[in-house]
Formats: structure tokens, C-alpha cells, sequence
């Protein structure tokens, strides 16, 4: 399959099942909530390293917040809900209770929950005081700019995440425009998340190691400059740089949505070639097939 | 469909009527209805000598007339939707738990008494005594919400424990006395001694209010959570302006003589300097 010159190869993303929750932040000012948003989603690009991965999902109008001002939404995703709850309770109350002026909000219905606020209310030291309106409960923990209003339990949910594309280009600044390209098309996708810096991944890895003291290592396939030692190399002699671009999305369809533009986009922008990495369907529990999302799209 | 029961025979006394409720008249015919017992002074009677029953008891129930003296219409219901097509009497939806009771008119002393879930929206006046304890009770009000449109009397939210009254009028003296937790909101003017007593819980006001010796100034700031009940009444209907949505409140903790840990914010409309 061709996209104008840049080759899609017939082969799939192996996703993996994943729990997540979505944090609604506002702030006195749009400046504001991306601050928070940007701190409580740095360090979490992947459950590897960082026990999360997070991201800014699309900033918020006022009037689309529970408290009408300026807002962001932010996705946090983890292998268990256990995880989930842990580490919500650590990036609210480290990240966004320390931003001057912010609130935050659960952002999804359903049935599954994790205390937040009825944890970080401690905090207010006896003077923490507890609201409850139309049925969901709040807490007022009193701060140094005024009070942080924050949501008792946030909504948990099953969740996708380890979408994933890779694009070839000619060389690095090639590359990088595609990945570029594609990141900037996949960036506010509803559900979607992009959890690496910028969006994109340079040091794309393997589940495996000579050494024993490591779970994963560089993805030597590819990696161009082991094209000649690589025993299974899948880089091209024309390529010279690979990019990644990993997603995690609340449901299937909204890491396919965000797949398909972004590959779109890269081919737009002169990818050479565009694939996805996969452990040959043993490991993750969802295979996206890069030819059907495509032809889907066409149709 | 629903269950109509539209007044006759105005009582000559102050007629109990408990039986006026989802909870009583759930898949009852007219006919069945109109055989519940209601008391009459010092007589039971039954709901017919008093209306005319018509419909189902498959859906909301409206009851029609000037109900002044007729108490107790939604007592303990915890489902289901009413509708009063005029004044009505004393200790409406008293101990409800659920469903909702709009009033088409005023409503008399003790709306809502110890309701601890559902909604009564009274687009009139209140009398005294809403959303408050029975005498004698250590609680009153612990959960769910009393809307007013008009003016409240005294005592509104009186020994409160949880849940919302908003009044979008005045409210007479001690709103908010004995008040252990909840929200009052009042739009209008607050009278005298507003928040005696109280322990913890908010009363919010936006007009300036004479303040009990007993409650100290803390600060003047926008109270973001206010902003989420605020948005929620404009929900329902009351008329809350930009200036009280986006405004900043004085601050000020009471009763000193009980835990301190009450609060009254009252809207600033003069800047952000504390109050002489």
C-alpha cells in the first residue's frame, strides 16, 4: 500500500490492556492549567521506567469545565487500577495542588473508582472542609492562594494503551518532519493521549536484554546505524533516521483514530516508510492492522 | 399518566394530609385513592370528602387548590415527582428521601423538616422553619435540596446537618442557626443574627449582613467551589448574575461560641479591602 510515495507496511500495532483516568484542570487562566497539566505529565512516557504515562488530552473552553473557567484535560494511564489510584493521588497532590490557582476534576462517568481528594484532604490538617452537591462530593483543602478544590473519587476505566507507529525517513531532519507532522495530527484526538516528548520517541525498545539486569533494550531492528550487524534489521538502505510516535487512548477506537491521522500526516510530510512494532501477537492483547485502518479511511 | 387531585371542600381545620404522597399513592386507581384516610382535626376522613380524584397513580401526581391549611402533602417520599397548582400548607415532603415537589405558589411554615434526599422547588414564599429540625431533634436537614424562588421567614436551615437551601429572596432572622454542615444560599437580604450557633457548614449571602460579635473577618477572596453552586442554580432557573458568579466574597468564620468552623461568605461588592 502506497500513500502518494511513502510505503505502509502490511503488518499491525500490538497494543496492550491498560487502565486510565481522565483529570479535567482548571485554572484562573489558561496559562495556569497547562502549567499544572505540563508538570503532573512530565515523567510518565512509559509504565517501564515511570509506573504511568500521561498526557495532555485537549485543552478545555470555560464553559466545558465544572467551574466555567479555563481548563485541560489530562490522561493518566497504568497497568492496573491499583496503579492508577497511586499515582493520581501522587501527581494531583505533588503537581496541580502546588499550581497557583487551580481545581481538579474527575472526567469520567462509570461505575469505577479511585479515591483522590478524600486522600490529598489530609493535607488541610482538620481544617479541610467537604461539599457535596447534586450528589458528588468535593473537598476545599485550605492553601496559601485561597482553597484547592478537588473531586472526593475520580473515575477509573479499561483502557488501550502501546498503539504505535514508526515512520522512516531519509535522514534525521526528514524524519523528524514526518514525526512532526504526524504528532501535530494525532495531538487532540479525543481519548488519546501521546506520552513521549513532543509526542515522539527516538529510543524505541525490545522486551529483551543480554543482560539480565535489564527488561528491555534498544530496538537494534531499527536502528540504522546496525543495519550491517543487526541480524534482523528492518531499515532500509535508503532510510537513515526511525521515529516512534506511541498512543494510549481510553477505547481501541480512539488509538486507530489517532493512528490513522498520524500516519496521514507522516506520509504527507515524506515519510519513506511507515510500519508498526508488535511481538508477533504474543504479548499484547489488541492487534491494530495498519492496511484495514487505512482502508477504512479511503472508504 | 397521572394522579390529579384538585381541592373541593376547603378543610375547616387544618387538614393532615400524609396520604398525598408517591410513597401512599403509588399504582393506585382514582378510586383507590380517593379512600385513603387523611385527619381532619380530631376526625379521619377520607381524601375524597376534601377532592377530586382523577387518573393513575402510574406517574406524577398533581394536586390542585388553595392547600393553605393542608399539611404534610409529600411526607416521607422517596421517589416520584409532584405538583402543587397553588399555596400550600405547613410541613411539605417532611423526612423525604427522594423524588421532587414543585410548588406553583407560597408554601407555609416547615418546608422540607428533616427531608435528607430528593428536591422541593417553591416558586413563591417560604414560611418559617425551612429545611429545619422538629423540636426537639438534635439534626434537622441531612441531604438533599429546598429551592425557593421567593422570600424564606426565620430559622431557615435550622440545626442543618447536610444538603442545600437556596432562598432568592430574604430570609428572615438566625438563617442558618445550630447549623452543623451544609450550604444555605441566599440571594436576597439576610436578617438578624444570621449564622447563630452555627459549627461548621456555609451560609452564603450577596448583600452585606450584620455580623454577630462572635465571627471574625478572615479575608476577602473567589471561592471556586462557590462557583459550581452557583452555576448549578442558574441550572434551576434563579437568576445568578456574571458579578456573583465571577466576584470575590468576604470570609468570615463563626460562631466563636461553638467550633469556629462555620463560615459565612458574603459578596463583596465594595473592592477587596476588609471591612471596617
Amino acid at each position: 500500500m502506497l500513500i502518494q510515495a511513502t510505503e505502509i507496511v502490511d503488518t499491525f500495532a500490538e497494543a496492550f490492556a491498560m487502565w486510565a483516568a481522565r483529570l479535567v484542570i482548571t485554572a484562573e487562566t489558561p496559562e495556569w492549567a497547562l502549567a499544572a497539566a505540563q508538570s503532573m505529565t512530565g515523567f510518565a512516557t512509559s509504565v517501564i521506567g515511570c509506573k504511568c504515562e500521561a498526557g495532555i488530552e485537549m485543552p478545555l473552553a470555560p464553559e466545558q469545565t465544572p467551574d466555567g473557567r479555563p481548563g485541560i484535560s489530562v490522561l493518566l494511564f497504568a497497568m492496573n487500577a491499583e496503579g492508577v489510584g497511586k499515582r493520581l493521588v501522587e501527581r494531583v497532590g505533588q503537581c496541580i495542588m502546588t499550581c497557583p490557582s487551580t481545581a481538579c476534576y474527575n472526567g469520567l462517568t462509570g461505575e469505577q473508582r479511585v479515591p483522590v481528594g478524600s486522600q490529598l484532604r489530609y493535607f488541610g490538617d482538620r481544617y479541610q472542609i467537604s461539599k457535596l452537591l447534586d450528589g458528588r462530593r468535593l473537598w476545599r483543602v485550605p492553601v496559601m492562594d485561597g482553597e484547592f478544590l478537588v473531586d472526593d473519587q475520580f473515575g477509573i476505566q479499561p483502557a488501550v494503551g502501546g498503539g504505535n507507529i514508526l515512520i522512516l525517513g531519509s535522514d534525521q531532519v526528514a524524519t523528524l518532519k514526518a514525526a512532526e507532522a504526524a504528532a501535530a495530527a494525532m495531538r487532540g484526538t479525543p481519548g488519546a493521549i501521546l506520552p513521549f516528548p513532543g509526542g515522539v520517541v527516538r529510543s524505541g525498545s525490545k522486551p529483551k536484554s543480554r543482560y539480565k539486569f535489564l527488561h528491555a533494550s534498544t530496538n537494534d531492528s531499527y536502528c540504522p546505524t546496525l543495519r550491517g550487524m543487526s541480524p534482523e534489521t528492518e531499515v532500509p538502505e535508503a532510510a537513515g533516521s526511525v521515529l516512534e510516535i506511541v498512543i494510549d487512548g481510553l477505547d481501541l477506537a480512539a488509538v486507530e483514530t489517532a493512528m490513522r491521522r498520524g500516519m496521514q500526516a507522516a506520509a504527507l510530510a515524506g515519510a519513506l516508510r511507515i510500519t508498526a512494532g508488535n511481538y508477533g501477537g504474543g504479548l499484547g492483547q489488541f492487534q491494530i492492522h495498519l492496511h484495514p485502518l487505512l482502508a477504512g479511511a479511503a472508504a | 399518566m397521572s394522579l390529579t387531585f384538585t381541592l373541593h371542600t376547603a378543610p375547616v381545620v387544618p387538614l393532615e394530609a400524609e396520604a398525598l404522597s408517591p410513597a401512599r399513592l403509588g399504582g393506585l386507581s382514582a378510586a383507590e385513592a380517593a379512600k385513603l384516610v387523611v385527619v381532619h382535626g380530631n376526625r379521619s376522613a377520607p381524601l375524597g370528602e376534601f377532592f377530586r380524584v382523577e387518573g393513575s397513580g402510574d406517574g406524577e401526581i398533581h394536586v390542585t387548590g388553595d392547600l393553605s391549611h393542608v399539611k404534610l402533602i409529600g411526607a416521607g417520599m422517596s421517589e416520584g415527582r409532584m405538583v402543587i397548582h397553588g399555596p400550600v400548607g405547613m410541613h411539605l415532603g417532611a423526612g423525604m428521601t427522594g423524588g421532587e415537589i414543585l410548588v406553583e405558589g407560597d408554601a407555609g411554615d416547615w418546608v422540607g423538616p428533616e427531608m435528607s434526599g430528593g428536591r422541593i422547588v417553591v416558586k413563591g414564599n417560604a414560611g418559617h422553619l425551612a429545611g429545619s429540625a422538629i423540636r426537639g431533634s438534635p439534626v434537622g436537614m441531612q441531604g438533599g435540596e429546598i429551592v425557593v424562588f421567593g422570600h424564606a421567614g426565620n430559622e431557615v436551615g435550622h440545626l442543618m446537618r447536610r444538603g442545600l437551601i437556596v432562598v432568592g429572596g430574604d430570609t428572615g432572622d438566625f438563617t442558618g442557626v445550630n447549623l452543623l454542615a451544609g450550604t444555605i444560599i441566599v440571594l436576597g437580604q439576610l436578617g438578624h443574627r444570621t449564622g447563630a450557633g452555627m459549627k461548621r457548614g456555609s451560609i452564603i449571602g450577596m448583600h452585606p449582613a450584620e455580623m454577630l460579635p462572635t465571627f471574625s473577618y478572615a479575608c476577602t477572596y473567589r471561592p471556586v467551589f462557590l462557583r459550581l453552586y452557583l452555576m448549578h442554580l442558574r441550572r434551576l432557573g434563579l437568576p445568578i448574575t456574571d458579578a456573583q458568579l465571577n466576584g470575590s466574597y468576604q470570609r468570615w468564620s463563626g460562631d466563636a461560641i461553638e467550633l469556629n468552623r462555620g463560615e459565612l461568605l458574603l459578596l463583596d461588592s465594595g473592592g477587596t479591602s476588609a471591612p471596617v
